[in-house]
């Protein structure tokens, strides 16, 4: 483990990068950082020759003690992003810094049931929870639920259908918002408050930690759905991207 | 450390200047908080000055409103590294709502207490002397909800966390106690042109 600070700024270099979606990259990076906790991020920094640097924060995708996945989706007028999605290959080092943060992270003692509900790249931290879950945890009810707009979109699709076959206490919804669902369990309707409040119904268990990640809009969405559906705001955890006029 | 390929994208001379570093100016107007967008009824607000547990002074809505305005036109900061500049706020100035309690400060720090249970730990010093509002509209309308609507805190020279949304009141303490991310790994006191993001950022 690394010696120093979480905030000391330290080389990285690419192990892997692979689409995941035709918008999304995964990119695995070796870097002597700390252990992670689910649901953390790093602050990713670029240099160019000049010495203009850019920085943006990734949650990581990957269990604690595992190595650092981001998944980074192309912004078409992004700075940062592009990097990755049309430059970036195994072996270039990049500076990175963390893992940080303290509010949006969940571990296995913090126990269950748990509700996830991402949109479409904001699965990433929620994804680290899954597999640290499905490493760690006992028996505890944890429900995932993705929206995207079509099967092709959602990351880790199959990854989490697998992961549904072997561990009863898993439910995994894909909520496919513009073509037919991919397995007859998957949702084709918006995120509102009677989708969810029936989620939960069939789901059977009244969550205790409850944690939304997406864009603004989707984020401002379900959790609407969510106090409709009369779960307590002091149980849930936001994290957004993107803004609101 | 140079990263192969990378150009960026530079902002023209004029924007640079007033980008703190490793900021990128943005036309969005970005939303993060906590947890859900609080729903707060305007007939059952109240903004409450305080000291530790003592109330110093307190308004409803309407008085509220009747406090004298301030406006201020500037660039902001958040410390996920997107600025934006130029934006309109117009509200009370702490200023002006220390005067209509007639106190001074009871002390140099405070926490400023939103409806959410977010805090955040500002010196009363950045406050004061003009340097700070509560802000109730932005860009000539009120402030939406997801902006921090009815009111927020407005530090502009901060970064964006200290300027708490969905603001309640302003509690002095006897010492700078840390809030809700500065309890999680963030920096107490958050120079934007220092760069002071997480903890140990000196």
């Amino acid at each position: 483990m690394s010696a120093q600070g979480p905030t000391r700024w330290q080389e990285a270099v690419i192990e892997r990068i692979a689409p995941l979606t035709p918008r999304i990259v995964s990119v695995v990076l070796k870097a002597d950082l700390a252990r992670h906790v689910a649901g953390q991020h790093l602050d990713v920094r670029l240099t160019a020759p000049d010495g203009y640097a850019a920085q943006r924060s990734y949650s990581i995708a990957s269990a604690p003690g595992r190595p650092f996945e981001l998944i980074i989706e192309k912004l078409d007028d992004g700075e940062v992003s592009p990097y990755f999605h049309d430059i970036a290959q195994a072996g270039d080092a990049i500076e990175v810094r963390g893992p940080l943060g303290g509010h949006f992270i969940w571990r296995a003692g913090d126990g269950g049931p748990v509700l996830l509900v991402a949109g479409g790249s904001g699965i990433a931290p929620l994804m680290a929870m899954v597999r640290d879950w499905a490493c760690t945890a006992a028996a505890l009810p944890l429900m995932l639920v993705c929206s995207a707009r079509t099967w092709d979109e959602l990351p880790f699709g199959e990854e989490l259908e697998r992961l549904e076959a072997s561990r009863a206490d898993f439910r995994f919804v894909a909520a496919i918002t513009r073509s037919p669902g991919h397995r007859p369990s998957d949702r084709t309707q918006r995120l509102d408050a009677p989708a969810l409040r029936e989620l939960i119904a069939r789901w059977g268990h009244v969550p205790r930690h409850v944690f939304v990640c997406g864009s603004n809009r989707f984020v401002e969405g379900v959790t609407r759905g969510l106090a409709d559906a009369a779960l307590a705001a002091g149980m849930i955890r936001t994290e957004r991207y993107g803004g609101a006029e | 450390m140079v990263t192969r390929g990378f150009t960026g994208r530079r902002p023209t001379a004029a924007f640079a200047r007033r980008l703190p570093p490793g900021q990128f100016e943005t036309d969005d107007f970005p939303v993060l908080a906590k947890g859900p967008t609080p729903e707060i009824d305007l007939a059952a607000w109240r903004f409450t000055l305080s000291q530790g547990p003592r109330p110093l002074a307190s308004w409803n809505w309407a008085e509220f409103a009747a406090l004298p305005r301030t406006q201020w036109q500037g660039d902001i900061h958040c410390v996920t590294t997107w600025s934006k500049f130029d934006t309109r706020w117009e509200g009370v100035s702490i200023d002006d709502l220390l005067a209509a309690a007639g106190v001074a400060p009871p002390s140099a720090f405070l926490l400023a207490l939103s409806h959410d249970d977010y805090d955040t730990n500002v010196p009363v010093a950045d406050l004061v002397g003009g340097r700070a509002m509560v802000a109730t509209h932005f860009d000539g309308q009120p402030l939406t909800a997801e902006h921090g609507g009815p009111a927020r805190l407005l530090v502009p020279h901060l970064y964006f966390w200290k300027s708490a949304k969905w603001l309640k009141g302003l509690r002095f303490t006897a010492r700078d106690e840390a809030g809700f991310w500065e309890l999680r790994g963030y920096h107490m006191y958050g120079d934007p042109w220092k760069q002071q993001r997480y903890s140990d950022d000196p």
